[in-house]
């Protein structure tokens, strides 16, 4: 008797143990379970980088690692790289203690397994085309719900539930901020809460897709990917002619253009077949690069950092890859080789440019009027000049023919005043002149040793094709920027869908599929659900490369819709909240706070395009800057109050409220912003004149609505900020608030006029400063609370 | 080490949540694989390039050769900035040297503050940098890399270490107002955070205007008015977090509160009135003036407030031109304020826990510049001289040297990154094992081509 429950146990013991093999026999993925661990702990000395390589010795590749006898398939006891790892000799385990690099006993364990199952290896997910899951294959689902049936099949796998779908409040203000960035009105909230039926849902979304503010909105995120901004970067960072490119990007989310052409406009716009002025400033995206005007710069040096920019970009933006490190040497992690490096900046060599001192004024552009404008403009010089030649030839008298020079100098006065007044733009023109590409050894510049390199796409992603691509074909032609763009967004090329969708999906729920955004290489991290990233990549493709289409069709999901609140359980399980069983809050991001503030107050200028805006900013802010010293005048009128998107964006001193609120500075391409939470964002929304004025005017507003008593003038204003009526817990907190300052300034007129004059605007008729100052401060409290700056 | 990419908003909260009701924070490093000899540094850079040839660097040969052409054996092939393509004619040094110390260590008679406490700092004379234009030299110096977007130095350290601050920034950055002849810019990015959180970021204290941007409430807002409004935000957002799940109120509450203790304790530590008649002729500064005299007294006062890492800048070091004319006036200005920085620390018993970094972003070259009106000195980044003092350095100590013209660093060469790994060892961190990762690469400070502990300089 005594010895059952023993016998039990031990049973119950092999047969745990029998399941765990079992199940470790059967899930041991190379792309999931393995690359991982021998990328982040071995493949530094032991991968791609040939010239750091130890021992000779590369894991990277199996036929490589096998021969040289790092492990026998099949047999670990008998593999040295087993061996390796579990030795307790300080000198002989691997990794070496000086790496920083440890493996623990559960991943020592999984390597020791996956060699005894025959140490397979896998393509890397990333470099392996999408393809559409089967497990779709037989249903004929619409988008939105594969989505959700991919999601499903994982939370089920994983015990998760699901969500409800949101409140309708929540809804509106979340599908409100991730498509237009602005907030639904009190009455659009109210509309949808009455009928948020699907029907209705839909139209709401169809409305908010073709709403003129989503490109602004999807704008954001490209602009950080690209970086965009207005001065060059580098010691004077003085401004270059660039905006119409910002305005070019909104404009093309606006029409839905297909992201495949946006992508060949960008990185060859001049040299398509049916270029226009559209692709040219499309172009300018070659433009965006960082250039210097200090004296003492030498070309040769800028020349290479500016090759170095481009090729960090086409990494970060379409391939998703960090091939800044093969500038340098071979990729230690990925196959990019130094000379990939090169190939790809070598796409680049034909951009007609200065190197060192001022850009160009750029193409002045027009729009349809200013074509025909310039055509009478024109005419009106021929007409002049032709005039003149006849005179000439009539050989009449000087008084005449003076006349008839000072129409034509006059004429062409008014063309010139004309094109200078048009907006300018820096676009890529392509020069035969190219600059000559050398391969440089460590990077350095100095070093002009290398062998000259001619474009070539990477050869790890087009092996099939390495011969055309290092262009050493019997007929060898060099391939263009064009070509480049081409295979960008050819089927062929695995990364750049991916990589769209990925960073598309982080737009709507907070984290990516696969969490490093700017890395899909073997550091980067495998998608959580990778079904659900491949389907993605197909349908983008498949679509035609249809932007609106994905956007639709994730908003359309019930795994969008979800609320963000679940039960502690589905916390437990997934804190990050990866798989996306609930939907996630977070801060927006700065240029939608101050959109936000500015809109409660009705002071948000809802222009869309033009010149970078200049708000207020605090005074000596660019005391630093120097090659010419610069003043900062803030605009005035409507144009102090655009959308966050259009300020002027200074890389070496941002606008300190987008700082504060971690927009980047854009020096370099950014795929992701961090998201703090610090004191100088309090600071920001409670002092910076921007929301004081915002506060004052959404005050003013409240006590000149058709609302008589106080409550009904709280009720309001508290709608307008938070849709939603006040708690009366809330109401009572602020009532009270109201009551004191008005108190305070009762006693304290002084500071009541003080208050009343922040910033600009003046409203329509004169209001009491007392009272309208105890009603700021009620309005700046509305507009510091976490839920007004949070999308939930 | 912790990466951005391995953390959702959420988590963030959750891993310093706790540590964030103030500015006090532990830091990433659990626990220093170094003894920690100092808790904090005061860099003092002097933006330009201060030329160490008529500083702390004698070159008796160079005063010989002067007015002859720079033999050909040093410059061939070598990276120059403006005289590149130009003749190169020797320019003796401009300004004599003197003995200083027990050693006798000669320095310039420019600096004789400076030469007052040799025997208490450490001189290297190999420094070399990678960089010859000012911006991107300074990007090396302060992140290790030429690329913008990297984390400077004081964010490392913040990240490393945490605050032990109360109330105040960990990374304070001040700029010496008053504008010289037409200095070089200085960007924001050499204080950024990079790539790592944005509460690591330098935080400029400003001598004009607000201390720190959207500091002062509104007009017509007094102290107690706000704190109704704080109050209000508070309860109205634990209200909020009762019926929702977000993590990130608690944090947005603490943050609240942090601002506003901010709002007092900044003016106070701005406020010098409560040092005395002798200390203010030590630095020989007029409190509140923006100069580098004042913001050295300043250093001292956030450095007593446990700030991590306080950078100061003093521009206008780039002598093209008018270097007989322009560089007594910026030696003047910094030498008896650095000096003093020093003794008054020291006094107060902070040196031996402080690391007090004296530096440009480069040299310059022994060559005459006279392409720009009076003659002057080119960037140059094979030599250069700094100096260090504090807890764990060597003090009197003269480390490293140029060959006999100062055009290149010969003997005991300094890297950028040996610098900065020897000040992360000082902090206690050991610098190949301190990394963020981002982009899927472990990224350090001191880069990948592997940086030196100079042992020898440490005492």
């Amino acid at each position: 008797m005594t010895l059952r429950p023993l016998l039990v146990f031990s049973l119950a013991c092999c047969l745990l143990c029998l399941i765990a093999s079992f199940a470790s026999a059967q899930s041991i993925e190379f792309n999931r379970d393995i690359r991982p661990l021998l990328s982040e702990n071995c493949f530094y000395c032991h991968g791609p980088d040939a010239e750091h390589r130890q021992a000779d010795l590369r894991l990277d590749l199996r036929d490589q690692a096998v021969s040289a006898g790092a492990f026998q398939p099949g047999n670990a006891a008998e593999s040295k790289l087993i061996d390796r790892i579990f030795s307790a000799d300080p000198q002989l385990v691997m990794p070496p203690g000086d790496s920083n690099k440890k493996l623990s006993e559960t991943q020592k364990k999984l390597l020791k397994d996956w060699i005894d199952q025959g140490g397979q290896y896998q393509t890397h997910w990333s470099y392996q085309r999408p393809k559409r899951p089967d497990s779709l294959a037989k249903a004929s689902l619409d988008p939105s719900s594969s989505i959700d049936a991919l999601v499903d099949e994982l939370i089920t796998s994983k015990g998760l539930t699901r969500s409800k779908r949101a409140d309708p409040r929540s809804l509106i203000r979340r599908v409100y901020y991730d498509l237009i960035g602005l907030p639904p009105s009190p009455e659009q909230v109210a509309a949808f809460e009455a009928d948020s039926s699907v029907k209705a849902y839909q139209e709401l979304v169809e409305s908010l897709l073709a709403n003129p503010h989503f490109g602004e909105r999807m704008a954001v995120d490209w602009l950080d990917v690209v970086r965009f901004a207005d001065t060059i970067g580098y010691h004077s960072d003085n401004p270059r002619n660039i905006w119409p490119y910002r305005d070019y990007v909104i404009a093309s989310f606006n029409s839905g253009k297909p992201f495949d052409r946006f992508t060949l406009e960008q990185i060859a716009g001049d040299l398509l077949p049916d270029s226009d002025q559209e692709a040219l400033i499309g172009s300018a995206f070659n433009r965006l690069i960082l250039s210097t005007e200090e004296g003492g710069a030498q070309p040769k040096d800028y020349e290479a950092r500016m090759l170095a920019d481009r090729v960090r970009a086409i990494g970060t933006v379409w391939l998703g890859q960090t091939t800044a490190c093969a500038q340098c040497h071979d990729h230690k992690y990925d196959p990019i080789t130094l000379k990939d490096f090169y190939s790809l900046g070598a796409f680049f060599a034909d951009i007609q440019e200065p190197i060192v001192g001022a850009r160009e004024e750029g193409l002045a552009i027009m729009e349809p009027s200013d074509s025909e404008r310039l055509s009478q403009l024109d005419a009106a010089i021929n007409e002049a000049s032709q005039h003149l030649k006849e005179l000439e030839l009539k050989e009449s008298d000087t008084s005449d023919s003076q006349a008839a020079k000072d129409r034509l100098e006059k004429a062409r006065k008014q063309r010139e005043a004309f094109t200078k007044s048009l907006p300018k733009c820096l676009v890529t023109k392509a020069t035969v002149n190219k600059r000559t590409v050398r391969l440089l050894p460590r990077g350095n510049w100095m070093d002009e040793s290398g062998p000259v390199i001619k474009p070539a796409l990477p050869e790890y992603l087009v092996p099939s094709n390495s011969e055309k691509a290092s262009g050493q074909q019997s007929n060898p032609v060099e391939l263009t920027r064009l070509d480049l763009a081409r295979w960008l967004v050819s089927p062929e090329n695995p990364l750049t869908a991916r990589v769209t969708m990925n960073r598309l999906w982080k737009h709507f729920f907070a984290m990516g599929l696969s969490k490093v955004l700017d890395d899909l290489g073997t550091q980067g991290e495998m998608p959580v659900n990778p079904k659900l990233l491949d389907y993605l990549a197909c349908e983008f493709i498949d679509s035609g490369w249809d932007y609106k289409h994905m956007i639709r069709s994730i908003v359309l999901s019930r795994t969008y819709q979800q609320s963000c609140e679940t039960d502690p359980a589905n916390i437990a399980l997934d804190p990050l909240n990866r798989l996306t069983a609930r939907q996630s809050p977070f801060r927006m991001d700065a240029e939608f706070i101050r959109d936000y503030a500015l809109q409660y107050a009705g002071l948000l200028s809802t222009k869309i395009g033009g010149p970078s805006a200049k708000p207020y900013q605090p005074e000596g802010y660019w005391d630093s800057l120097n090659f010419p010293t610069r003043s900062y005048t803030p605009d005035k009128g409507p144009n102090q109050y655009r959308r966050g998107l259009y300020t002027w964006w200074q890389r070496t001193f941002l606008h300190p409220s987008l700082l504060a609120f971690d927009a980047p500075s854009r020096e370099e391409c950014c795929a992701e912003r961090t998201r703090s939470n610090i004191p100088q964002q309090a600071l920001v929304l409670l002092n910076d004149p921007t929301y004081v004025e915002a506060a004052k005017t959404l005050a003013s507003r409240a006590l000149e609505s058709k609302s008589t008593s106080v409550n009904e003038r709280l009720d309001w204003m508290f709608a307008q900020v938070l849709q939603r009526k006040a708690s009366p817990t809330e109401q009572e907190e602020l009532l009270r608030l109201l009551d004191k300052q008005h108190g305070y300034y009762k006693q304290h007129s002084e500071s009541a006029t003080k208050l009343t004059q922040n910033g600009t605007f003046q409203s329509s008729e004169p209001l009491d400063p007392i009272e309208h100052s105890a009603w700021i401060h009620l309005a700046r409290v509305l507009l510091n609370l976490h839920e007004t700056i949070t999308r939930n | 080490m912790l990466g951005k990419s391995t953390l959702g908003a959420a988590a963030l909260t959750t891993l310093f949540g706790q540590d964030r009701s103030r500015a006090e924070s532990k830091g990433a490093i659990e626990k220093l694989p170094l003894p920690q000899k100092v808790k904090r540094v005061i860099w003092l850079t002097m933006a330009g390039g201060p030329s160490h040839l008529e500083l702390f660097d004698p070159k008796p040969k160079l005063a010989e050769l002067h007015g002859q052409p720079m033999p050909e054996s040093y410059t061939a092939g070598q990276q120059l900035a403006q005289l590149q393509g130009q003749k190169l004619m020797c320019l003796g040094p401009l300004f004599p040297f003197q003995k200083t110390g027990t050693q006798g260590t000669e320095i310039s008679t420019l600096l004789p503050h400076i030469g007052s406490i040799i025997d208490d700092i450490c001189l290297v004379r190999s420094m070399t940098t990678d960089a010859i234009n000012h911006d991107p030299a300074h990007m090396f110096m302060n992140t290790g890399s030429q690329i913008a977007g990297r984390p400077s130095m004081g964010a490392w350290v913040n990240y490393g270490l945490g605050s032990i601050a109360e109330n105040l920034p960990g990374f304070v950055v001040l700029v010496s107002t008053g504008k010289g002849r037409s200095p070089q810019p200085i960007a924001a990015r050499q204080w950024s955070s990079g790539f790592l959180p944005g509460r690591f970021q330098g935080v400029q204290l400003r001598s004009q205007g607000e201390a720190v941007l959207y500091l002062n409430n509104p007009p017509g807002v007094e102290a107690s008015q706000q704190a109704l409004d704080i109050a209000a935000i508070e309860k109205l957002n634990r209200e909020h977090a009762m019926r929702v799940q977000d993590p990130e109120i608690e944090t947005r509450i603490a943050q609240y509160e942090l601002a506003f203790e901010m709002q007092t304790s900044i003016p106070n530590l701005m406020d010098a009135s409560d040092e005395t008649e002798e200390t203010l002729d030590l630095y020989g500064c007029l409190p509140g003036d923006g100069s580098f005299a004042s913001n050295c007294l300043l250093a001292r006062r956030l450095a007593q407030r446990g700030v991590r890492f306080i950078q100061l800048y003093h521009r206008d070091w780039d002598h093209h031109s008018l270097l007989k004319e322009e560089l007594p006036l910026r030696a003047k200005e910094v030498d008896q304020p650095s000096a003093a920085l020093i003794k008054d620390l020291k006094r107060l018993g902070l040196l031996e826990e402080t690391l007090v970094v004296w530096s440009g972003e480069f040299g310059r070259t022994p060559m005459s510049q006279a392409n720009k009106g009076t003659v002057g000195r080119d960037h140059h980044n094979k030599s250069m001289s700094m100096w260090m003092a504090g807890g764990g350095i060597r003090p009197g100590m003269v480390y490293g040297s140029t060959d006999e013209l100062g055009y290149a660093a010969c003997e005991k060469i300094c890297t950028v990154h040996d610098l900065h790994a020897t000040m992360l060892a000082q902090l206690g961190i050991q610098h190949d094992a301190f990394t963020y990762k981002f982009q899927g690469l472990d990224f350090k400070l001191t880069g990948v081509e592997g940086a030196r502990v100079i042992d020898e300089i440490l005492s």
